[in-house]
Parts: C-alpha cells; sequence; structure tokens
C-alpha cells in the first residue's frame, strides 16, 4: 500500500502524462509504447492542465469499503484539454448536478487512507468551473 | 526589499449556520451570534484537510506570483490540524506544486500563529540570500469538542505566500513579535479536541499579545494607527478583532475588509492570512496594512506592509477571497458530524 502509493505521487500530485511526439497523442497515465506509433514512439513527459469536460459519469450507491462513506458520489471519465481521457471523482457538486460536456479543472484531495493509523493517499478529482 | 511575491487564499465549500449548532445543544443562537460575531463557519468536506486546503492556496499564489516553482527553497506549512502527528504536510504541499527536490521543509505548529511564524522564517532565508523565494501557508481545519463554544467558531481554510525580493507586490517595512508562556489554549498528544481557559483567553492572552505586538511594531516603525490603510488582527471570533481593533484606536474603515470570522468561522492559523489577501485583493499601490496574528500559548507576529503598483496586475489571476467567501453549500448537524468524523464506527 505505502509503496505503491508512492510510485505513482507525480503522475497523481501533478497530472504528469506523456506525448507521442510522432504522432501528438496525449496519454495518462504514462506508458511505454504508443499504440498508434509503435516502434516510432518519442515519447515527452507532459504536465497537463487538468482542465477539461465531463465525457461520460455514473453515480456510484454501492460503493467499495474505502470510499463507503462517500456514497452517493460520481465517478466521470474527463477529457482534457490536451486530449488525453482520465478517470476522476467530481467532488464540490451533487450528482444530479452533473452533466456530460460539464467543464471541470482538477482539485488535488484525499484519495484513501489505509485504516485510521496508515498512509494516507492523495491525488486529483474533479469540481466543475464555476463562472 | 523583501515582500510578498504571490498570494493565495482557499476556503472549502461547506457552511454551517450557528442556529444548526445551537439547536442540537440547545442553546439560544442569538445569544451566540450576538456574543461572538460569528453568523456560520466554513467546514471542509470528507476528502479535506490541511494540506489539500494548502495546496489550493499555494496554487493560487503561484498563479499570481509567475515564478518556477522550482525556484522555492523553502515551504513551511502552518497548523494546529496537520493530517500526520509524524510526517510533515509541507512534503506532500512541496511535492503537489512540483517544487521539490531543491529545497527545504517543515511544519509549524504555534496553534493560530503558526501561518505568520513561516512568513517571518522565509522572510530571514529571502534576506539573508540563503533562498530566492519561500513558500509561507497557514492552513487549518480546525476541531471544537461537541457542545463546546469553540464548536461555534473552529473553522477551515488557508492563504500560501511566496515571499522573495524581486516584482513584489508588497514589502515588509518591519515585523515584531511579542511572545510569553501563557496556557489559554491547549491539546494533549493524542486528543481530538483542545482545551481552553474560558474567559482566561481575553485579557491575559489574546488582547495582551495582539496590543503589545501592534504597539511594538508601531513604535519600532514610528507609525500611528492614522498611517495604515488597512488593518487585520487575528479573529477568533468578531467580537474580540473589533474590540482590539477599537482599543488600538482603528476605524471601521481600516479594519473591516480584514474581518472575515462573521462568515467563514475561525480558520486559525488561516485567519491573518485569509484576511490579509481580502485586502491585498481590495487594495490599491502604495496603500498601508498593519497585520498582527495570535497563536494560543501565547504569542503575537506583526507586521508593517506596503502595497507595490503591481497588485493591480495580480489580483485577478487567481481566484479572489471573495469567491471562495460567497461560494457556499450549507449543511446540517449530522453531515458536519460526519464530514468532521465526529461519528465513530
Amino acid at each position: 500500500m505505502v509503496v505503491r502509493s508512492w510510485r505513482h505521487i507525480k503522475e497523481r500530485y501533478n497530472l504528469i502524462g506523456v506525448i507521442c511526439k510522432n504522432c501528438g497523442t496525449v496519454y495518462f497515465p504514462p506508458r511505454e509504447i504508443c499504440p498508434k506509433c509503435r516502434r516510432k514512439t518519442k515519447f515527452e513527459e507532459i504536465k497537463l492542465s487538468g482542465r477539461g469536460k465531463v465525457y461520460t459519469y455514473s453515480v456510484v450507491h454501492v460503493a467499495p469499503k474505502d470510499f463507503e462513506k462517500q456514497a452517493p458520489y460520481v465517478i466521470a471519465i474527463i477529457e482534457l484539454e490536451e486530449g488525453a481521457k482520465i478517470t476522476g471523482q467530481i467532488v464540490d457538486c451533487k450528482p444530479e448536478d452533473v452533466y456530460i460536456g460539464m467543464p471541470v479543472e482538477a482539485v488535488f484531495r484525499r484519495i484513501k487512507e489505509d485504516g485510521d493509523d496508515g498512509v494516507i493517499t492523495y491525488g486529483y478529482k474533479f469540481r466543475p468551473i464555476e463562472n | 526589499m523583501v515582500g510578498i511575491v504571490g498570494y493565495g487564499a482557499y476556503i472549502p465549500k461547506y457552511r454551517i449556520k450557528v442556529e444548526e449548532i445551537a439547536r442540537v445543544w440547545n442553546k439560544d443562537p442569538n445569544a451566540i451570534k450576538n456574543g461572538l460575531l460569528v453568523y456560520e463557519k466554513s467546514v471542509p468536506s470528507l476528502d479535506e484537510d490541511t494540506a489539500t486546503i494548502a495546496v489550493e492556496a499555494s496554487k493560487n499564489a503561484l498563479k499570481r506570483a509567475n515564478i518556477d516553482p522550482k525556484d522555492i527553497g523553502a515551504v513551511y506549512v502552518g497548523s494546529e490540524s496537520h493530517p500526520y502527528a509524524v510526517k510533515p504536510t509541507a512534503t506532500i504541499v512541496a511535492e503537489a506544486i512540483d517544487a521539490t527536490p531543491e529545497l527545504t521543509a517543515a511544519d509549524l505548529e504555534f496553534a493560530c500563529k503558526a501561518g505568520t511564524a513561516g512568513i517571518q522564517m522565509c522572510m530571514g532565508l529571502v534576506e539573508s540570500g540563503l533562498i530566492k523565494y519561500g513558500l509561507a501557508i497557514g492552513a487549518d481545519t480546525a476541531q471544537g469538542a461537541p457542545g463546546d463554544a469553540l464548536e461555534y467558531t473552529a473553522a477551515a481554510g488557508g492563504a500560501a505566500y511566496i515571499i522573495g525580493k524581486s516584482d513584489v507586490i508588497a514589502e515588509f517595512n518591519g515585523t515584531y513579535s511579542y511572545t510569553t508562556d501563557t496556557p489559554d489554549f491547549w491539546r494533549r498528544e493524542g486528543k481530538p479536541y483542545p482545551r481552553h481557559g474560558g474567559r482566561f483567553t481575553g485579557e491575559p492572552a489574546y488582547f495582551k499579545h495582539v496590543i503589545n505586538a501592534a504597539k511594538g511594531l508601531m513604535e519600532k516603525m514610528g507609525t500611528k494607527p492614522e498611517d495604515y490603510d488597512y488593518c487585520v488582527f487575528h479573529q477568533p471570533n468578531g467580537k474580540f478583532y473589533i474590540r482590539v481593533a477599537k482599543i488600538l484606536g482603528f476605524k471601521e474603515e481600516q479594519y473591516k475588509v480584514g474581518l472575515l470570522t462573521p462568515y467563514i468561522g475561525n480558520t486559525y492559523s488561516g485567519a491573518v492570512p485569509l484576511g490579509l489577501s481580502n485586502i491585498l485583493d481590495n487594495c490599491d499601490g502604495g496603500e498601508r496594512i498593519l497585520a498582527v496574528s495570535y497563536g494560543s500559548g501565547a504569542g503575537s507576529d506583526a507586521f508593517d506592509i506596503t502595497v507595490t503598483d503591481r497588485i493591480n496586475k495580480v489580483k485577478d489571476k487567481a481566484p479572489k477571497t471573495a469567491y471562495y467567501l460567497e461560494r457556499k453549500e450549507y449543511i446540517d448537524y449530522a453531515i458536519y458530524a460526519k464530514f468532521r468524523r465526529k461519528i465513530k464506527m
């Protein structure tokens, strides 16, 4: 649990993905090979803006153990400005107010904790962009 | 001269009204509202804590500062509600703003004044040339025991300040601190809620330290209350704040912009940093500010600040304090108890 959380800190705290310089496709989380370019893959790290819109979403009523107290909550696929699609929770918003196409931005939140004496995992979630 | 390069605020979205807390404990809400001058307070969501508040405020400060986060040489997070007893909040913040790994970082605790203590530490490091920029944050998710007087005010929020020497939006003309051993409020190791000395938190604690720090600074600078356009003091409630401002000789137009506690409660280490961020949002170049924090235990840090013309270039680069003050959703006591983890399962 500790090492698994720690290994993902860079990408989960700062939304670091990769961009293939050969075809321009952005991937998150980072991967080793661009499926479009295969051996011509030329990856570079890219810091994603965190801004995007809701591509699709689901309201979770029956939650896994670590998330029971938060139910019902919204899990969405967010299409980021850079083109990558990433999964995240929507916060500061009632489930009934979420809609496909809703503009959102990344926020830094607690994701889960390993009991009351274990490590706390932090990372990105998304909230509606107001105004 | 050393000054503020960027600043940013953050307040959680949820609020609970004094009426709702008073309903549960069968108290008269009007007596509390009139007695404390507090109407509602901010409540962090289940997934928010001092680290997440500090990160949001720091990101806003970076938007205004327009610097490379890798140039930040020190991160200090002042709070009395760090998520871990052992394991720094400051490393989480430094990583989340991409300032790591070449920097020093530490958590500070001094009740409600740990944030301003961090500002002073950054001033020293910047002035001496040891670092280019320092980041000082005051943030809290304060807890009051159920039914205790503190439950009406203990709130959540924070603000971050990037301290540097170039492109400052405000200059520190001077700082002065006043500190004694005064046990007016404390929380022992392993205990979930603090205890306090009731009326003892007033005259020998809050008023003595805030007044002496303000007077000490004005004597050092050779200034009088009328030399300042704005003032901000620690604000455990609205009543203490207004009383200390009047005792020191400040007028309503000087103290009203910095007073946020009536609408968000006491954000502890975040209180003076947030009051100051609201003043910076609303002031102009050339204006002068007196800011005095207070931490139980006890001590006060006072700052004499002059805003530069650059303020108008950066104000709108991040959400203003007023945005967070107005962004709110009311919750009842049951949801509040759940969000604040008061229900044990």
